[in-house]
This record gives structure tokens, C-alpha cells and sequence, in this order.
């Protein structure tokens, strides 16, 4: 039973003002000060049956965690979370916490829930500034070599574990950077690359060795890396963009949210020229799809420049994935949502798009994902000028590891498919977790599962039976 | 680091650097690619594997300087090295006994063209090889052709080596004149790309071309370099390079590769006056240091730079 008084609003984050962040890549919300943090940490009930826990995929001990932010002790807090969560950092500013552990909060039933995730956040970003980060014991090696294939989250988490449990851990990353969406993905303006390079230096200090530049499937194969490693893990993502296969698409100007993004943050051609990869700037700019990723480039088109930022979305509101903050700090920013409405066709001149035709839909039944369907209305088609588009309408794995292994199993759309409770593929000594087993999902969920491959990898370098 | 140990002038434009990158080296086959970037602020830049040697961990790269990457990419020197080179990339070129092939290279398109034709012979084709460029100045690898080829003609625009003619031209003749034509790779500029697929659609040949879209990430991941064909669009890092000819829509590929002209140049003017401010004798010494690398290299057995298993 709640023992305490009932604080029934949260602390307000602060944050840059709207009209001021939209000139610029810094982050947007400035975080907690103590104060501010201990204030909020109060609001929790102390509940004997913690709701929050159990909404967390990787069920962090959040009430402990709340306590000892309360009494001050950020440094236990920091290490209750680690027990569970490998990147609080990243997870605090990123897991969709509305539809997670401040959903199941005892609190949100009325008032507005603890706001675990700026908790969290605050104090992983205090144990940086302290500086003392556990320092890695020295573990035994093991004598064992493992390969993980991808630098993202689920790659970065496995790394980690295998390491400290005394593994030879060797990182392959196609890309030139570590991070996977964290670097390529996530822009700055939400996520710091600094705090994504912490962790990864992190697991570096652990003596974890990342080689960029390293395709498999093209560098070496999976069949090739079990010739010297013991087991294998895939945490390749599901970097596959999907297009919209409608005509125009392949007009000047249409980019996927990949392209765009990438563009963006990793090869920072928002500081073109300084940086050599360019951009297409445009006037108005219009976002396709109602995901994080959607958000992301809507809103990284504003403060690269362009004068109008658009999303077209073909459902409502209520149906958009992605997280309510990034909906919220979209709309502030002043993206402007034309909900309810599907693209049908892209125009062009020179090869250059103009324009976009779309058609205005009503909600009708259900779908199988349980959201209600779009429905066209008939005659209700019309046009935005537009010079750019971005396409932000989801992803899948990428073929190159399926095409190129022998026995690896994979379902619809290039999903990996494993066993659930080990991450274990159909292939012996090799393991997948992440988007490339779930197809796009979350940063926590990645991370959950990776935890899980970890401790079935290593239960399989011991007794070594499938 | 990807050191680069020798760099040859190959024209005033055109430079060939063997780089040492080892695990590219020893996986690379004839039509891949790899991504290669300076430095930290540089951005990806793909280009053909126009050699490559298991042995040594050699790779070589032929580029021409037509922008801010590929000329500040020239004034680099043996000892300095790329950032990253990621690779092999692209699907690797077929090779069989196809009977007689025609190669026809174009420009900087020579350097690709030149591992597939090599590959071709030793499979035991009759190989036909058409090269040309601009000027004589800007022809390379004659002989390293000749070697691998039946027959080799040459063409310049301007007559100043070979025949004066567009490389179509001898094209045509050849394909009027036998009926024995298996397959055509046409590889070079696109225009010259797509000039080679009008000239061999009448014969229906199947003429196969490397394309060279805009591309960033080089493994599928962005779309960015992604060609329309008869069939729809494909991603050309990871569907190609090299595709038939006759199913591609040139009027597209030619305008998205024309898509960034505004910021290609914005780039190379930011480069120069951030260049001349640094140090104004920069571009004197330079200037120097290219004339006496040129003609040192013109002191050595031409052709062959690098001894290939
Ligand atoms: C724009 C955007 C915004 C997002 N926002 C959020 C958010 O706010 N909150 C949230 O929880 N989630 C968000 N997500 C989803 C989240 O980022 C992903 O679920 C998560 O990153 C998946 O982690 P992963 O490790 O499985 O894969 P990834 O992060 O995709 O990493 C895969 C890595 O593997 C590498 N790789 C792929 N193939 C190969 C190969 N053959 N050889 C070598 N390396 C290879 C890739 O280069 C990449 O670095 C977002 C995603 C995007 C795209
Ligand atoms: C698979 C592949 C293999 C390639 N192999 C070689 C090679 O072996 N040698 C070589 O010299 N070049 C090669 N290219 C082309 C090379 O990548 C470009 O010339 C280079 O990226 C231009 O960069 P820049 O900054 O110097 O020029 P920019 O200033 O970016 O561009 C200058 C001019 O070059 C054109 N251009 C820009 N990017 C490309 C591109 N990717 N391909 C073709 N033209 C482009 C532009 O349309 C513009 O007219 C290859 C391209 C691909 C896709
Ligand atoms: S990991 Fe995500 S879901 Fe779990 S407590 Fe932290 S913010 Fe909430
Ligand atoms: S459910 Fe909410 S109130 Fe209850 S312990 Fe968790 S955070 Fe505190
Ligand atoms: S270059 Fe990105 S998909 Fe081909």
C-alpha cells in the first residue's frame, strides 16, 4: 500500500526552447539537476508489488534504484540499474519508457508516472561526470574466441558480458563507425554521439577489439569466422530500408530514412562543408511514416534548414510508434502532421521531385497489428509541393549474412530466426539477437536479448552441446 | 590505417595507388569495389579494385580527379594512408567460357575493365578489347590490355593515339562484321556506358555495364545508389555493379547522378580558399612535387605495377 503522499505531476524536464533548438544539433533536453532528480524520485510510492519492474524488458530494480536516488546515493542507484540494463545512458533518453515501465507505474493509473527514464538517465550521466566508472576486474581468460558480428546495441551489450566472463571478444562492423542506429541513426540533437562513443569505450576498457571496415558475408564469411572463433553472435540490425513502390520514387530528392540519416549523423553533412558528404537541404520537406525514425528525420530537416517540415502519416494520431516525446518535441519544433493520409504518387522535373500526390484515409476496422485500418476516401486526393522526401516506412535485415551462410535459417522479410530462450539459430555456434531477429524494434529489446545469447553462449563454450 | 606504398602518375588527371589492405586483397574477384575515405571529415568514396594480390595484401586504385575527394585524394603519398578501405564490395563479375567477348573501356573505366578481361582470357575466351579516353595523354594500361587480349584497338577523341573515334565506333564494326559476339562489358563514363548499350541493342548482344551511382554506405543499407531497370529499382552496391545493359534507364541514373552538381562545387571552392589560406605555395609545390613524381615515374618499365599470382 502506498505509504507516502501523492505528488500527482512529474518534474518538468528542461530543455532548449523549441524556436531555439531548431538552429542546432545540441541536445534538446539539458537532464535533471540532483535536486530536481531527488524531487522526483520522491513521487514513487515504494509499491511492494512494483509495477514499473515488470514493464521493463530487461526488469530493472526500479523502485531500488528510486530509493537510492532519494537518500542521494547515485552510486548505488547507477550500479542497481548496470545489474540488469548495460546502457542506462542510451536507454534513459531512448526506450519508448510510455509504453514500458511508466505505463505499468502505479502512478499513471491517475496521475502522471514516475519518470523512470529521466531518472535513469541522470544518473548514468552522473556517473560520467564523476569519472569513476567500475574499473573492469581482472578476469581469467577463458582460452575461448568469439565473434560478434555488428556494433550495435545487441552487438555492444554481448561484447560486454562475453568479456567479462573471461571471452576473447573480436567486434566485426561493416560500417567505419561503432554504435550501429545509436551512430548512424539516432541524431545527435537526441541521443550525444559522445555518450554512445562512453559506451563503447566501455567495452573497449573491457578489451573487447572492434574491427571496422569488416563486411561478413563479403570480408569473411560466417563458415570463415567459425574457422577461428568458437562461436559466432549476429547483431546485425535490420538495415534493408523499405520503399513505398509507388511511381517517382526513384526521382532526385527521394531519399529513405536511412540515406538521409546517415547523410545526417554519421557523415555529419550537417556540417557541410567542413565535412565533405552533402545534403539536399530543401524548402519543404516531407517525412513519410509515424516511427521514431519518422520524427527524427522530420525534425533533423528543420535544423538542417528547410522552411517546412511535413509528415504524412497514413493513420491517426493515436496509431503513431513513435515514442510521445519525440511526437511531442516534433510538434513544439513546429513539424507540421498530416495524419490520416497516404502517398501515392511523386512528381518531378529534371529528374528533380516537385511534388507529392497523396489521398486522405478514414480509420475502418482493425488490422492484424490490432491498430485500426486506413481506409481510402474516395476523390479526396490532392498535392504538396515539395523538393525533398524522406521515406521512413520501417526495415529488414539485410540479406548479405543469409545469403552468404550455410544452414542459417530466416523467416519472412530476412528475420533470423532463433530459439527465444537461448538466441541460438538453426546453425551450431551461432547465435542472433536484435533487430535481425525481431526486425526494427528497440534499443532495450536488442539489449534484452543479447543478455540472454550472452549467457547461452557462454553455457555453450563450457559444456559445448547445442 | 590503409598505407598507400607507391603512387604512379598515370595522367594529369588520373593517379594509381597500391594500398596495403590485406583482407580486401586476398577475397577481391574482378567487378568488385571497394569504399575508401581519407580521413575523419571525408566522405565515402567508392572505386574499382583494379588489382589486387593475395600474396602481398596489395590492392590496386585507379581514380580521376573530378571533384573535391578524388583531387585531395591525388595530392596523397606513399607512407600516407586512408582512414578506411572496406571492401570487397559488389557482386563479382561472371566469368566463363563465353566464346568471343568485346571489352570497351573508357577513360578511368580502363582500370575496371582491366581484372575482368584478365579473368576472361585465362578462362578462354577470344577477347576483343576496345580502350579509349579523351586524349593520349589520357590512355593507360595499353600494354597490361595487349596482354590479356586477342586484339586490342585504340581510340582517342582527338587522334592523338590510335584511331580518332569514339569507342562506339570500332564497337559497331566489330559487332556488324562477326556473328560470333557472346557478350559486351562496356565500362567507363556513363555516358560513354550508355552510348555502348544503344550501339549494341540493334545486334542484341548481351552487353553488360558497371554502373558508378552516388553511394554512401557501399552494403545495402541506404539506397542511395539505387537504379531503375526494367524489372524496378536495385541497389547497385549489393544487386551490381555490373548489369545488363539494356534494362537500364539511363535518363535516371544520369540525373541522380547529377543530383548534388550545387554542392560538389560549393565543396571544392570551400576546399581551395580553406587550401590557399592555410599556406598560399601550397598549390606551387605541388605542382612540383606532381612534375617530379611524373617524370620519375616515366623512368621505369611502363605498365606492370604490380606482380600478380
Ligand atoms: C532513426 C531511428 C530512430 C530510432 N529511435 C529509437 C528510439 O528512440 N528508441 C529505441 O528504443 N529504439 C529506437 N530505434 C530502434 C533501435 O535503434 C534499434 O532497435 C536498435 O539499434 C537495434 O540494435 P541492433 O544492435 O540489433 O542493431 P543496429 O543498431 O542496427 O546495429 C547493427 C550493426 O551491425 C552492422 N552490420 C550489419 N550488417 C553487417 C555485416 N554484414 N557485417 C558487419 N557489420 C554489419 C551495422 O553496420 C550496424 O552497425 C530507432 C531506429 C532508427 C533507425
Ligand atoms: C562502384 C563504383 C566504382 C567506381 N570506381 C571508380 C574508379 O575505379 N575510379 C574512379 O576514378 N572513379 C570511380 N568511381 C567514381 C568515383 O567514386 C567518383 O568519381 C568520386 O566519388 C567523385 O568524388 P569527388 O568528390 O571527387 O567528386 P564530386 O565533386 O563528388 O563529383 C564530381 C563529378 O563526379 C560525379 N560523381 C560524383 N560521385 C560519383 C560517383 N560515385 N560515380 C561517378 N561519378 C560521380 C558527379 O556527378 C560530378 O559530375 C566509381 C564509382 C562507383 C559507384
Ligand atoms: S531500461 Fe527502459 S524500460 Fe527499463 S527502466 Fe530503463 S527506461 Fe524503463
Ligand atoms: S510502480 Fe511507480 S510508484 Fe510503484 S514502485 Fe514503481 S515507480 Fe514507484
Ligand atoms: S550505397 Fe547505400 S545501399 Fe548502396
Amino acid at each position: 500500500m502506498p505509504k507516502k503522499t501523492i505528488i500527482p505531476l512529474r518534474n518538468p524536464m528542461p530543455e532548449q526552447p523549441p524556436l531555439e533548438r531548431v538552429h542546432n544539433f545540441n541536445e534538446v533536453t539539458y537532464g535533471y539537476s540532483a535536486e530536481q532528480a531527488i524531487a522526483e524520485a520522491r513521487r514513487c510510492l515504494e509499491c511492494a508489488k512494483p509495477g514499473c519492474k515488470a514493464g521493463c524488458p530487461v526488469n530493472v530494480d526500479i523502485r531500488s534504484f528510486l530509493e537510492r536516488i532519494e537518500e542521494g546515493d547515485f552510486r548505488s542507484a547507477i550500479d542497481i540499474i548496470k545489474l540488469t540494463n548495460a546502457l542506462p545512458a542510451i536507454t534513459g533518453r531512448v526506450c519508448p519508457q510510455e509504453v514500458q515501465c511508466e505505463e505499468t507505474c502505479l502512478l499513471a493509473k491517475k496521475y502522471e508516472p514516475v519518470a523512470i527514464g529521466r531518472l535513469e538517465r541522470f544518473v548514468a550521466d552522473w556517473e560520467a561526470s564523476e569519472g569513476l566508472s567500475n574499473n573492469p576486474r581482472q578476469v581469467k581468460p577463458s582460452g575461448k574466441k568469439v565473434a560478434v558480428v555488428g556494433s550495435g546495441p545487441a552487438g555492444l551489450t554481448v561484447a560486454a558480458d562475453l568479456a567479462r566472463t573471461g571471452h576473447q571478444v573480436t567486434i566485426f562492423e561493416a560500417l567505419h563507425a561503432s554504435g550501429g542506429v545509436l551512430s548512424y541513426g539516432i541524431p545527435e540533437f537526441r541521443l550525444p554521439k559522445s555518450i554512445v562513443k562512453r559506451e563503447v569505450d566501455y567495452v573497449c576498457s573491457l578489451g573487447v577489439e572492434i574491427k571496422h571496415d569488416f563486411i561478413v558475408g563479403n570480408t569473411a564469411t560466417v563458415d570463415e569466422l567459425l574457422e577461428t572463433y568458437d562461436a559466432v553472435f549476429l547483431g546485425t540490425g535490420a538495415g534493408l530500408p523499405w520503399f513505398l513502390g509507388i511511381p517517382g520514387e526513384n526521382l532526385g530528392g527521394v531519399y529513405s530514412s536511412n540515406e538521409y540519416l546517415t547523410r545526417s549523423n554519421l557523415m555529419k553533412a550537417y556540417r557541410f562543408p567542413d565535412y565533405d558528404t552533402p545534403i539536399a537541404i530543401g524548402r519543404r520537406v516531407v517525412t513519410i511514416g509515424g516511427g521514431n525514425t519518422a520524427m527524427d528525420a522530420a525534425r533533423t530537416a528543420l535544423r538542417l534548414g528547410a522552411e517546412e517540415s511535413i509528415i504524412v502519416y497514413r493513420r491517426s494520431r493515436a496509431e503513431m510508434p513513435a515514442r510521445a516525446e519525440e511526437i511531442h518535441h516534433a510538434e513544439q519544433e513546429g513539424v507540421q502532421f498530416h495524419l490520416l493520409t497516404s502517398p501515392l504518387r511523386f512528381f518531378g522535373e529534371n529528374g528533380r521531385l516537385t511534388g507529392l500526390e497523396c489521398l486522405k484515409n478514414e480509420l475502418g476496422e482493425p488490422d492484424a497489428s490490432g491498430r485500426r485500418r486506413p481506409v481510402p476516401i474516395a476523390d479526396s486526393n490532392f498535392r504538396i509541393e515539395t523538393d525533398v522526401a524522406i521515406i521512413a516506412i520501417g526495415q529488414s535485415p539485410s540479406p548479405l549474412i543469409s545469403k552468404t551462410t550455410r544452414d542459417l535459417q530466416t523467416a519472412k522479410d530476412g528475420i533470423v530466426t532463433v530459439d527465444k530462450t537461448s538466441m541460438k539459430t538453426s546453425k551450431k555456434g551461432v547465435f542472433a539477437g536484435g533487430d535481425v531477429v525481431t526486425g526494427g524494434a528497440t534499443v532495450i529489446m536488442a539489449m534484452g536479448q543479447a543478455k540472454i545469447a550472452a549467457s547461452a553462449i557462454n553455457e555453450y563454450l563450457e559444456t559445448g552441446s547445442w | 590505417m590503409y598505407p598507400i606504398i607507391r603512387k604512379r602518375i598515370l595522367s594529369d588527371i588520373v593517379k594509381l595507388f597500391e594500398v596495403q589492405a590485406p583482407l580486401v586483397a586476398c577475397k577481391a574477384q574482378p567487378g568488385q569495389f571497394v569504399i575508401v575515405r581519407i580521413d575523419e571529415t571525408g566522405e565515402r568514396i567508392p572505386l574499382t579494385i583494379a588489382d589486387f594480390d593475395a600474396q602481398t595484401g596489395v590492392i590496386t586504385l585507379i581514380f580521376q580527379e573530378v571533384g573535391k575527394s578524388t583531387t585531395q585524394m591525388g595530392l596523397l603519398e606513399v607512407g600516407d594512408c586512408f582512414a578506411n578501405i572496406a571492401g570487397p564490395l559488389g557482386r563479382p563479375t561472371e566469368i566463363a567460357n563465353f566464346g568471343t567477348v568485346v571489352m570497351v573501356g573508357g577513360g578511368v573505366g580502363i582500370a575496371p575493365t582491366f581484372p575482368i578481361t584478365r579473368s576472361l582470357k585465362q578462362a578462354g575466351n577470344h577477347v576483343i578489347s576496345i580502350i579509349g579516353a579523351r586524349n593520349e595523354n589520357l590512355l593507360f594500361w595499353q600494354d597490361r590490355m595487349e596482354r590479356y587480349s586477342d586484339e586490342v584497338i585504340v581510340c582517342t577523341d582527338d587522334g592523338s593515339a590510335g584511331r580518332k573515334a569514339l569507342v562506339t565506333e570500332p564497337l559497331k564494326e566489330i559487332l556488324s562484321s562477326r556473328n560470333d559476339v557472346a557478350r559486351v562489358w562496356a565500362i567507363g563514363p556513363a555516358i560513354m556506358m550508355r552510348f555502348a548499350t544503344k550501339t549494341t541493342q540493334p545486334f542484341n548482344v548481351h552487353t553488360i555495364v558497371s554502373l558508378n551511382t552516388i553511394m554512401i554506405d557501399g552494403t545495402g543499407m541506404c539506397g542511395g545508389c539505387r537504379v531503375v531497370l526494367n524489372q524496378g529499382a536495385k541497389f547497385v552496391c549489393v544487386d551490381g555493379p555490373e548489369f545488363d545493359a539494356h534494362q537500364v534507364d539511363w535518363e535516371n541514373l544520369l540525373s541522380r547522378l547529377s543530383f548534388y552538381k550545387a554542392e560538389e562545387k560549393v565543396a571544392m571552392d570551400h576546399w581551395n580558399s580553406h587550401r590557399c589560406k592555410l599556406d598560399p605555395a601550397i598549390s606551387a609545390a605541388e605542382k612540383e612535387a606532381q612534375e617530379l613524381a611524373k617524370a620519375s615515374s616515366e623512368g621505369e618499365p611502363a605498365g606492370e605495377a604490380v606482380i600478380h599470382a
